[in-house]
């Protein structure tokens, strides 16, 4: 509770902010010293120092997983506006509306996190999604970012339309909003029609908020397309409170579909795998690299769906660590650079080798190498599916494409080290190189003792 | 306590070499790490079992510990480690390299993971190590290797990665089904897993193996990784890393798969055959010594596989022997190509000739490498190959009779090799060429006494590795 309220408020007082303060410094501040705060009342709650008394009428429950998830959620977003936040200001004139904005999709991932009635998903999920088609169009003289805007709104309010409709079907199934169903056609251990139906329609939508596909076509352009400190933001945290949405809906609700639940989860995996690797092979900018990389991500993630038991939630935390931590940290590099194919890499190492070496660690970790975080956070998903049982067939599949990611991700490596060139960056600040030196750091350490997060689960 | 600090000892001192700004500075820096992991490597040939293991908690929510020792068979391929890396870092100290503080850490770093592989007792931290002395040689090669390197070095990459990976998804897979859930390779020995639970979990782990060892037909990375790649770090590969895959089958394959071993050992055999007479004909038509050696390695490399897969007693002491001794030899012709590369600037047959009376030294010495390579009685490689042999000769005479033609191969490229580098008539290239550096021929010396040494009395070798064998032979 702590963390929706605070969030809200935060926005309201950053677009405030930016009536009362014209110097941009000050508004930056404002919005770390708001994070911190927003961390603050969140871990206040996970540890039962004190939570903002609200009746909730049921509509949400908090539960230590979902608090810890919006804790990394929180400092990702932390992480990335100490990265980045000079080059949000790059983007237009609004710079205190951005920081606002930013805090409404966390108040819809504070409610993604807990909610406990197919109402509240709804509106996280709109709260999350309705900021982000603005920041995707705030470089409002870029035909670009115009069109990725509008893309992304058409695609997503259908995708949003289904949802609703999916919600609607449920709700006549079973007379009630409830997470944990109380059915009220539950005959003889099937589902009705309805139910089936409509609990197809919410997969549907939440494949495409995750960018799963076959509904995956909106993400490469609406990635390409919006400026890249806001592709940034959206590829990570956005991302893995789609995922937490995901996997605590048919954590209850999965049973509806019996046996053909596994069979349809594992044609989505493999095609989200096979079209994100593949098509990712052949970009010659690394940013629509990312944006298809991040869809054989969400690929991996969609494992902890598959397999659905304890190692499979641990298993999705660390994944949002391991890839929130080196996407930022990648596209902060990225953002600095003047030219975004991989040519423009060309020589990095040699002008500017901390970068390079920081650079090499997060993409290390994005393909899963062992000693980085990206490891276990792969490893996990792996190993839940084996716990599981019965599939191995799928995650040799799985391996075979995490090699073809390695293709991509080496290529960036290639050019920074291995080739001649004169890249032309931004003035990169002793402060940004000391947060890309931490942040790589922190990506080692996680991927030495992965422990360290996952106790923080168990605390 | 040993094993631990023949990991932390060039894993420190490659780490602090990236810190360091002057090139020299950091050579000495790694020659004295590995020359104090040799000194450890020498005393834990008698230190006391207590000494050769260390226990530590790692991830304990995921079954696996930093769990290190050394038996016979990794005290051999720990001291070929400890001895590879400082006559690689005293032969080729003539040469330069653009950053070279870079260069000696990544190096020192591969040498962390090679122990690691070698002394590693649990599965998990087994797959570290395998990767950790992989991605150090990606960047040696890549950076600085021949004209094509980038290409060449990420295909091999890209190989043995895919390998590794099937690998991961076999030791998780066994994991699961260790009653303890489990990484330690105890509990691995302990399973008793169905003949189709073996049979696919095993081709997933020795493909892995495959790759690395390399064995026909996933061979094919090598020779271009071997041609590209900086001496220095070709001798590692071809030296020391190669071994990995035939250490690794000897201690996570054959052990673990009883059953499947058994089902599968004769397709495996004639593959390894078919490879060694494969790589033996290619190597004749060869005309660039670092191509000729790649070859020839892939021939010997084949044999130990064939051998180890007869599962018996003959053989896998011969495996044993024989991936030290290959080691040795295959080093010492490296320094041979390296020198020669370094002042003739050529690595063609056909651009040489005539260094027999311009370098009689680097004559000497390569003879006798050429007769290790051959196998020729009382140098090293003869009693090893001989008793690979014997275990091919029991296991299938018609298997042994065919694989029996690699050593007439080996014979002709070889001797081949050695007519036209050191004999003919010189030509204005070879005119110029002056007999090798100190310290070049003072590693040679070391190596060549190697050879005959253990050729003549090769009886302590057996004995620190009969233990391993016993173990190996014992599971049925």
């Amino acid at each position: 509770m702590n963390a929706i309220i605070v969030s809200a408020l935060m926005g309201v007082v950053m677009m405030f902010g930016g009536i009362l303060f014209q110097n941009k410094s000050t508004l930056r501040l404002l919005s770390i010293a708001g994070l911190l705060l927003l961390i603050t009342a969140n871990l206040m709650q996970t540890y039962g120092f004190y939570t903002i008394p609200v009746e909730v009428k049921g509509l949400l429950s908090f539960e230590r997983f979902g608090l810890f998830f919006n804790t990394i959620c929180f400092v990702a977003t932390l992480l990335y506006v100490l990265l980045s936040a000079r080059d949000m200001e790059q983007v237009g004139n609004n710079t205190a509306d951005y920081h606002a904005l930013i805090f409404f999709v966390l108040t819809g991932v504070s409610i993604l996190t807990s909610f406990n009635s197919l109402l509240m998903l709804f509106l996280g999920v709109e709260i999350m999604t309705i900021p982000l088609f603005i920041l995707t169009g705030s470089d409002k003289r870029n035909l670009k970012s115009n069109e990725a805007a509008l893309k992304y709104f058409l695609m997503g309010s259908f995708s949003t339309g289904i949802l609703l409709m999916g919600i609607a079907l449920v709700y006549g199934a079973n007379g009630n909003f409830n997470l944990v169903p109380v059915r009220a056609s539950y005959l003889g251990g099937k589902a009705s029609f309805l139910e089936i139906g409509g609990m197809l329609l919410i997969f549907v939508a939440m494949a495409f908020k995750v960018s799963a596909a076959p509904f995956h076509f909106w993400t490469p352009d609406v990635y390409d397309g919006a400026p890249s400190v806001f592709t940034s933001f959206m590829a990570t945290v956005v991302k893995a409170a789609g995922f937490f949405a995901f996997l605590r809906i048919f954590l209850e609700r999965a049973d509806v579909f019996g046996p053909t639940w596994k069979i349809v989860l594992s044609i989505v995996i493999i095609a989200t795998l096979l079209i994100g690797n593949i098509t990712a092979v052949f970009q010659q900018s690394v940013k629509r690299m990312l944006a298809y990389s991040s869809i054989a991500q969400a690929g991996f993630m969609l494992f902890a769906l598959w397999s659905m038991n304890d190692m499979a939630k641990e298993g999705l935390i660390l994944y949002a660590v391991a890839y929130s931590l080196a996407t930022v940290g990648i596209f902060a590099v990225l953002i600095k650079m003047k030219d975004y194919t991989f040519d423009g890499f060309n020589g990095l190492a040699k002008a500017e080798p901390l970068v390079a070496l920081a650079a090499t660690i997060f993409l290390l970790s994005l393909a899963g190498i062992p000693l980085t975080a990206g490891f276990f956070a792969k490893y996990f998903m792996l190993a839940s599916v084996v716990k599981a049982g019965g599939a191995i067939w799928l995650v040799v599949v799985a391996v075979l494409f995490a090699a073809v990611s390695v293709y991509y991700y080496f290529r960036v490596i290639q050019s920074m080290y291995f080739k001649e060139g004169q890249p032309e960056t931004a003035p990169l600040s002793g402060g940004f190189k000391f947060m890309l030196g931490l942040m790589a750091a922190l990506v080692i350490l996680v991927g030495v003792a992965p422990s360290t997060v996952l106790g923080w689960f168990y605390f | 306590m040993i094993p631990v600090l023949l990991i932390a000892i060039p894993l420190a001192a490659g780490l602090l070499s990236f810190f360091l700004r002057a090139g020299n500075s950091s050579r000495t820096l790694v020659t004295l790490s590995a020359l104090a992991s040799l000194a450890l490597a020498l005393w834990a040939l008698s230190a006391p079992q207590a000494q050769l293991q260390h226990h530590a908690a790692w991830l304990p929510s995921l079954g696996s510990s930093f769990d290190v020792q050394m038996d016979g068979m990794a005290k051999m391929l720990v001291l070929l480690t400890a001895i590879a890396f400082p006559v690689v870092y005293v032969s080729t100290a003539k040469n330069n390299y653009a950053s070279p503080n870079q260069f000696f850490a990544l190096m020192s770093l591969t040498q962390a993971g090679l122990v690691g592989v070698f002394v590693a007792a649990d599965g998990l931290l087994f797959y570290f190590f395998w990767e950790l002395a992989l991605i150090p040689v990606y960047f040696l090669c890549s950076q600085w290797g021949g004209e094509r390197r980038i290409a060449v070095t990420f295909k091999f990459f890209i190989y043995t990665f895919v390998g590794s990976l099937l690998m991961l998804v076999a030791l998780l897979y066994l994991y699961f089904q260790t009653p303890d859930h489990s990484f330690a390779i105890q509990s691995f020995y302990k399973l008793k897993l169905s003949a189709a639970q073996q049979g696919w979990t095993f081709w997933l782990i020795f493909i892995a193996f495959a790759i690395k060892m390399p064995v026909f037909p996933f061979h094919t990375w090598q020779p271009d990784t071997y041609e590209q790649s900086p001496t220095a770090v070709t001798m590692i590969l071809s030296g020391v890393m190669v071994k990995m895959g035939i250490y690794a089958v000897i201690r996570w394959l054959v052990p673990i798969f009883p059953a499947a071993v058994a089902q599968y050992d004769q397709i495996i055999i004639i593959a390894a055959v078919i490879g060694m007479l494969y790589a033996s004909l290619i190597a004749i038509r060869q005309d660039d010594i670092k191509r000729l050696i790649a070859y020839s390695s892939i021939a010997h490399i084949g044999l130990m596989c064939a051998a180890i897969f007869t599962k018996n007693q003959a053989g896998m002491e011969g495996v044993m022997i024989q991936m030290f001794n290959h080691g040795v030899n295959v080093l010492g012709l490296w320094i041979v190509a390296d020198v020669i590369e370094q002042q003739l600037g050529t690595r063609k047959f056909s651009e040489l000739g005539g260094l027999a009376k311009k370098a009689p030294v680097m004559a000497i010495l390569l003879v006798v490498m050429a007769l290790a390579n051959v196998s020729l009685p009382l140098t090293n490689a003869f009693i090893g190959e001989f008793l690979m042999f014997n275990g091919l000769f029991r296991y299938n005479v018609t298997i042994a009779a065919v694989a029996g033609i690699s050593i007439i191969l080996a014979a002709v490229y070889t001797l081949n090799m050695v007519q036209k580098v050191l004999y003919g008539a010189s030509n204005e290239r070879t005119d110029a060429a002056t007999d090798i550096s100190a310290n070049a021929q003072w590693m040679l010396v070391v190596l060549v006494i190697m050879i005959i040494a253990f050729g003549v009395y090769p009886q302590p070798m057996i004995e620190l590795t009969k233990d391993s064998v016993q173990a190996v032979l014992a599971i049925k």
